[in-house]
């Protein structure tokens, strides 16, 4: 293990803290760094900075687990398919998620979140393995471009389904309409503590899974010659990306291009071995939302953008450079 | 040669001529039919009789209103529409020679919407103006994701690749322009992110004859030599077609095409994909394959409209349809064309 990325581990926790930070002073009313402080640690006195404070706290806390949460995924994925441009966004595994919660809303009568997050994950682990089944067939196995393009149809197919269960529903249309573009602006501490589960039980499968990811690099074969048990590796490492973006997705919508732009800048930093690349990921996509989020809010005050919006304005241009590198053709 | 082989020869090629033109007349059947049917299924059922009497002109008390000015522009936007989806996708995957390279998949349309939407909610325009903003900006997007994917030549998969990045920028641009929307525009949100005919009347169609026509006529005309360009670059150039030159009208056309349709109806899902794909299958493959596929796709709209409109409780806008019956014939192209190795 090199200890060059040493340097980079507390860069990464000043960067979240300097987010966090950001994300509870600024906004529609911005607050001294000594009021927020004694906000956060005295509660509330009646002031309208205070109270600011502690309504953005929940949200905040929200911004930074997602963005782990998407980060980590994001990185699994490009592990799990050495495919350099896999993204939750990018291959359908949100819009999975999307059509599993709208037919929970629409057909079950599900309404709090900790109904509907097992539905994101069922949803979004379906639409995982359909993308990479249709995607894996055809000559050369799971190439770039194929589980690109087989993502972004089988998108936009789940996209009409959505539409086509909450058209005749116009009274869900209008929440669920800002709940699909993404957005941490509705959170609560209850809706966050019942995500916080899958989320946690999904960083514990990832991370086990980084050694096991780094193997799986060198091709199947020569992973299993190394004495490393491919399938489980693989099972394991899926299901805790689909957990990790199913519950993300369940709570704050879908959030697209940070698990794609998140990793590929990590990678830059410390090099390819998963064990670090995993956990600065985590790091760095809570820094990208929380600031995606702060920023959404800056740009648009005194309303706020959908993170959502923020995230893709950033992570397209990564996406499209990526894909301009001669390698990906022969990955 | 022996004469028995040359007559063997003349026959396959005039079976294969046939089948072509067969399988033309039958598409040119079959959207007559459904361009009269959904003239006279409504709330109100007319005869096909008095539906004909009104698109040549008669007065026919109540149907003239309500064919005459409710069914017939809508009727007429989506043949056109359709026709124009199916001719640029059917360009554009054969151009590019990959079925999923469609204007729909790889950003082209997103950019058209993009500008519509722009030019609708935040402009306050409609009608002609609308298409003098949304067609340039199709072309320039068009032509930013072509800057970014030359390097040393332009290769199909990198476009594809920068295309579904730009295509996802401008999403997310439509969603936030229709999120800043006032909220009872629901219908006019699923236009833009669906494709629908629900708003669509005389004001709108003639601006789109008048662009969609002349269009398709140049881009059928060149259909030639998109056949010698299917043969790759050097058997064209032997073939003594002029590359560059028929590319660049292919390609104009195409996305002129595809611009002029968005904004009308917007991006109605999956027909410039599956148009293509379908005609080769009824024709089989035997010439150019782009009349084939805008008929089809001028009929896959007014089917898809027919089922939203009737089939349901509900009326589904159009791309709603397209997009679900679109899944499936993804899933049955990608497993065909494993067994059949084709590119990709």
């Amino acid at each position: 293990m090199s200890t060059r990325p040493l340097v980079w581990l507390p860069a990464c926790v000043l960067l979240v803290a300097v987010a966090a930070a950001l994300s509870v002073m600024l906004g529609a009313r911005t607050v001294s760094p000594g009021d927020a402080l004694a906000a956060l640690v005295h509660g509330e006195d009646g002031s309208l900075a205070r109270a600011a404070v502690r309504q953005r706290v929940p949200r905040t806390g929200l911004a930074l687990l997602v963005g782990a949460a998407l980060g980590t995924a994001g990185a699994v994925m490009q592990g799990l398919t050495r495919n350099p441009l896999a993204d939750p966004g990018i291959l359908g595994v949100n819009a999975g998620a999307a059509l599993a919660v709208v037919c929970g809303i629409a057909y079950l009568g599900i309404s709090t979140p900790g109904q509907y997050v097992w539905l994101a994950v069922a949803g979004a682990g379906a639409a995982a393995a359909l993308v990479y089944v249709i995607g894996s067939r055809g000559r050369g196995g799971a190439t770039p471009v194929k589980l690109a393009l087989v993502g972004t149809m089988v998108t936009a197919a789940l996209s009409s389904l959505v539409s086509a269960v909450l058209l005749p529903r116009l009274d869900v249309v209008n929440t669920f309409r800002f709940w699909q573009i993404g957005g941490v602006g509705g959170a609560s501490a209850d809706g966050i503590l019942q995500v916080l589960p899958l989320l946690a039980a999904g960083f514990v499968l990832s991370l086990a899974s980084a050694r096991g990811l780094n193997a799986l690099a060198l091709g199947d074969d020569l992973a299993a010659g190394l004495g490393e048990r491919v399938a489980r590796t693989r099972l394991s490492a899926a299901a805790g990306a689909v957990l990790l973006c199913g519950a993300a997705t369940a709570a704050a919508g879908p959030i697209g291009f940070v698990g794609l732009v998140v990793p590929h800048t990590v990678r830059l930093l410390t090099g390819p071995d998963n064990r670090w690349v995993l956990p600065l990921s985590a790091l760095t996509g809570a820094a990208l939302v929380t600031l995606a989020d702060v920023t959404g809010r800056l740009v648009a005050r005194p309303g706020d953008m959908e993170v959502g919006i923020v995230t893709a304005v950033i992570g397209a241009p990564v996406f499209i450079a990526v894909a301009r590198q001669q390698k990906v053709r022969e990955l | 040669m022996s004469p028995s082989s040359v007559a063997l020869v003349r026959r396959g090629r005039l079976r294969r001529i046939r089948r072509r033109r067969t399988v033309v007349a039958g598409l040119t059947v079959l959207l007559a039919v459904l361009f009269v049917t959904s003239l006279c299924v409504g709330h109100t059922v007319y005869p096909p009789y008095d539906a004909l009497r009104v698109v040549l002109g008669d007065t026919v008390p109540g149907a003239s209103f309500t064919v005459g000015r409710l069914r017939l522009p809508r009727v007429l936007t989506g043949a056109l529409a359709g026709f124009a989806f199916g001719l640029a996708g059917a360009t554009f995957q054969t151009l590019l020679r990959n079925m999923l390279a469609s204007p729909d998949v790889i950003g082209i349309s997103s950019g058209a919407s993009a500008a519509a939407v722009f030019a609708i909610v935040v402009l306050g325009l409609g009608g002609t103006p609308v298409f003098l903003i949304a067609v340039p900006a199709g072309l320039a997007v068009a032509l930013v994701i072509y800057l970014l994917t030359y390097r040393q030549g332009v290769l199909g998969v990198r476009l594809v690749l920068v295309g579904i990045g730009v295509g996802a920028l401008l999403n997310s641009v439509v969603s936030y322009l229709l999120l800043r929307a006032p909220a009872w525009e629901v219908q006019e949100a699923m236009r833009w992110l669906t494709g629908s005919l629900g708003s669509a009347f005389w004001d709108g169609v003639g601006p789109l004859a008048t662009g969609v026509l002349p269009l398709s006529a140049v881009l059928l005309l060149a259909g030639r030599s998109l056949t010698a360009l299917q043969l790759g670059d050097d058997s064209a150039r032997a073939l003594g077609t002029r590359v560059g030159t028929s590319r660049l009208v292919l390609v104009l056309c195409a996305v002129g095409l595809t611009s002029l349709a968005t904004a009308t109806t917007g991006p109605i899902a999956f027909v410039a994909f599956l148009s293509g794909p379908v005609a080769h299958r009824l024709t089989g493959g035997n010439g150019s394959p782009l009349l084939p596929a805008a008929l089809t796709g001028a009929a896959l709209v007014l089917t898809a409209d027919l089922i939203g409109q009737f089939a349901f409780d509900t009326r589904f806008p159009v791309g709603v349809v397209t997009g679900a019956l679109g899944a499936p014939c993804l899933l049955w192209l990608l497993v065909r064309s494993r067994r059949t190795q084709g590119a990709l």
